[in-house]
């Protein structure tokens, strides 16, 4: 049994909260938060942006950062809105989302910034 | 003028063969794949399978002149050869709308299958596509969700849906089965899943079971922060008993609840989806003995057309075959039966097996499912092949895991995270598969013991049923 490595997730531990795509990876560096913006313009999506107080995160809405960006293909003003979401909110997680309008629905959410919790 | 009554056997080609027809919007048009007995000429074969599943029967009748057969009559219109196949031939059929009860695929299929598949003039008989004209499809009810109603639901998008069978599939005690599944789902996984064989038997009964797999679902929904579900098996001996299973799946909170469409009876599928709608739980499909139908390339009905009516039947899910696992699956067909399951509208395209446009208005897309005898390695690829709006399902590749089931399903969903995100950012899944893996594997422990498990392991058995194609 020395070989099985325990799994360390626990009710009494706030930070083993997943938050959705890409919670279960390292943190995206800028560069890579870059490259799914891209990826959102590319397909032709609203970029979007939310954010919540980690105890909240569990509900259907976080709070909307603005409104959704219609239209935007700028990457670097989409990465500014993340940038300044996140400094208005400190403690906040920050999730990225692709409004896809044909299909009337998000064509992704995900994660971009987890808030440092201690537990 | 109206015509005269004269006993005895007609051809069928005098009446049921018009080269000349062209097929309206409204019909229902079928393509059979007929393999019909030495001596009998195709348009002969062609028209009897369009008369005896219409109007016809082996002789004239005095009735018959009691009404217009002109309009009730099915028409073979057309006739194709198949390509690598020197006996059999495609026959195209078009039914007129008169024929058949709006919205009952059971009165559609009632005459399209029925008698005609044993009928004497033919040796094989295949159905291979159906048309659903869009006031068939707008009278049908459909999935009782659909796919981004489900997302909604479960607030999960960008990605595929991870689950995973509970084994051994017959056995388990139910407070042990609720075990597995706490463990599947707080490391990660989306859903798990009752096996098809599992209904009420002696040693697990079904409310024991909904039961010890509420609390687990409960409990990891608490511990991860998601949404979770367990696939509850409603399917059951008669339909009191079924809904019976339904209302306290409801009752205890579910989100979900399982069918086998094909030995439930499609009627009360039908019924179980209609209900699913009413109370909000969503619907999976799994389709035991689909392969007695569809599996002979010769004899029987091609899965695209159980997926089109299992799609107008509803279910939010539909088992679609992996294309790259153990189980039967020709890759180009199943991309075609999948864009049946999801898209709103199909073009016609016969690299993919698909004879006719299919229009589905308004009608919600039922998510494809890939299961069996699929693991981590073969994540590059069905992320690839499937795309988000699909469910992947890992069974022994969850619960195989060394460590177990929680570290078997977190190493599952770091993977396919791994790879949707590689995706995006414009990267080949297929080429770079390994390389995408391993670099998410030095943060994943469990990704990395799981990919040294399954390395070698490979199922390369040649597919029975293939497309139709030359040389083959």
């Amino acid at each position: 049994m020395s070989d099985v490595q325990d799994y360390p997730s626990r009710l009494s531990d706030p930070n083993s909260r997943k938050l959705g795509t890409f919670s279960y990876l390292e943190p995206m560096t800028g560069d890579e938060i870059r490259k799914q913006v891209e990826y959102i313009i590319n397909q032709g999506w609203n970029p979007g942006i939310e954010h919540t107080e980690p105890e909240n995160a569990f509900g259907n809405y976080w709070y909307m950062w603005k409104l959704p960006m219609f239209g935007e293909t700028d990457v670097d003003a989409v990465l500014k809105e993340i940038d300044l979401c996140r400094e208005n909110n400190p403690g906040n997680h920050v999730r990225l989302i692709g409004y896809d309008n044909y299909n009337q629905t998000q064509g992704t959410a995900m994660l971009v910034h987890r808030a440092e919790i201690r537990a | 003028m109206a015509k005269s009554y004269k006993a005895g056997v007609k051809e069928y080609r005098d009446t049921y063969w018009e080269p000349d027809y062209t097929p309206k919007d409204s019909d229902i048009l079928a393509c059979f794949k007929i393999t019909p007995q030495p001596g009998v000429p195709r348009e002969e074969a062609a028209a009897a399978v369009a008369a005896e599943s219409s109007t016809g029967t082996w002789t004239t009748v005095w009735t018959d002149l009691l009404t217009d057969l002109d309009y009730y009559k099915g028409r073979a219109y057309a006739i194709e050869d198949v390509p690598g196949d020197d006996d059999a031939f495609y026959a195209f059929i078009a039914y007129p709308m008169g024929l058949f009860e709006e919205g009952s695929v059971v009165n559609v299929f009632t005459s399209l299958v029925g008698n005609v598949f044993g009928f004497k003039a033919v040796r094989g008989l295949r159905l291979e596509d159906v048309r659903f004209p869009l006031w068939f499809v707008a009278t049908c009810h459909g999935p009782p969700h659909g796919i981004y109603v489900e997302r909604d639901l479960l607030d999960k998008y960008g990605r595929p849906l991870l689950g995973c069978t509970i084994k051994p599939k017959l056995g388990l005690s139910a407070k042990n089965y609720g075990r597995a599944v706490y463990e599947c789902l707080r490391g990660g996984l989306d859903f798990t899943k009752d096996d098809e064989n599992v209904n009420s038997q002696p040693f697990m009964r079904w409310r024991d079971r909904f039961l010890f797999c509420q609390e687990a679902i409960d409990k990891s929904e608490a511990e991860t922060g998601e949404k979770k579900g367990h696939y509850m098996n409603v399917t059951a001996p008669d339909v009191e008993e079924m809904f019976k299973r339904a209302e306290f799946a409801k009752e205890v909170g579910s989100k979900i609840i399982m069918s086998d469409y094909l030995t439930l009876g499609w009627a009360a599928h039908n019924s179980l989806s209609r209900w699913c709608r009413d109370n909000g739980l969503l619907l999976h499909v799994h389709r035991a003995m689909h392969a007695v139908i569809d599996r002979s390339p010769t004899h029987g009905i091609n899965f695209r057309v159980l997926a089109k009516l299992l799609r107008l039947l509803g279910g939010d899910h539909l088992h679609s075959g992996t294309v790259v696992g153990k189980l039967e699956g020709d890759r180009a067909a199943t991309l075609g039966w999948i864009d049946l399951m999801r898209d709103k509208y199909v073009k016609e395209d016969r690299s993919r097996g698909i004879f006719f446009d299919q229009d589905w208005g308004q009608m919600p897309g039922v998510f494809p499912v890939a299961s069996g005898g699929i693991h981590v390695w073969h994540m590059p690829a069905l992320v690839s092949i499937f795309g988000d709006n699909s469910v992947l399902q890992f069974g022994g590749g969850t619960l195989g895991h060394p460590w177990g089931n929680a570290a078997g399903a977190a190493a599952n969903r770091v993977a396919l995270e791994a790879c949707v995100k590689a995706r995006n950012e414009g990267r080949e899944l297929e080429k770079e598969g390994k390389e995408i893996l391993t670099a998410a594997a030095k943060h994943s422990p469990e990704l990395k013991i799981a990919m040294e498990t399954w390395k070698e392991i490979k199922f390369e058995f040649d597919t029975v049923d293939k497309l139709d194609v030359q040389h083959r």
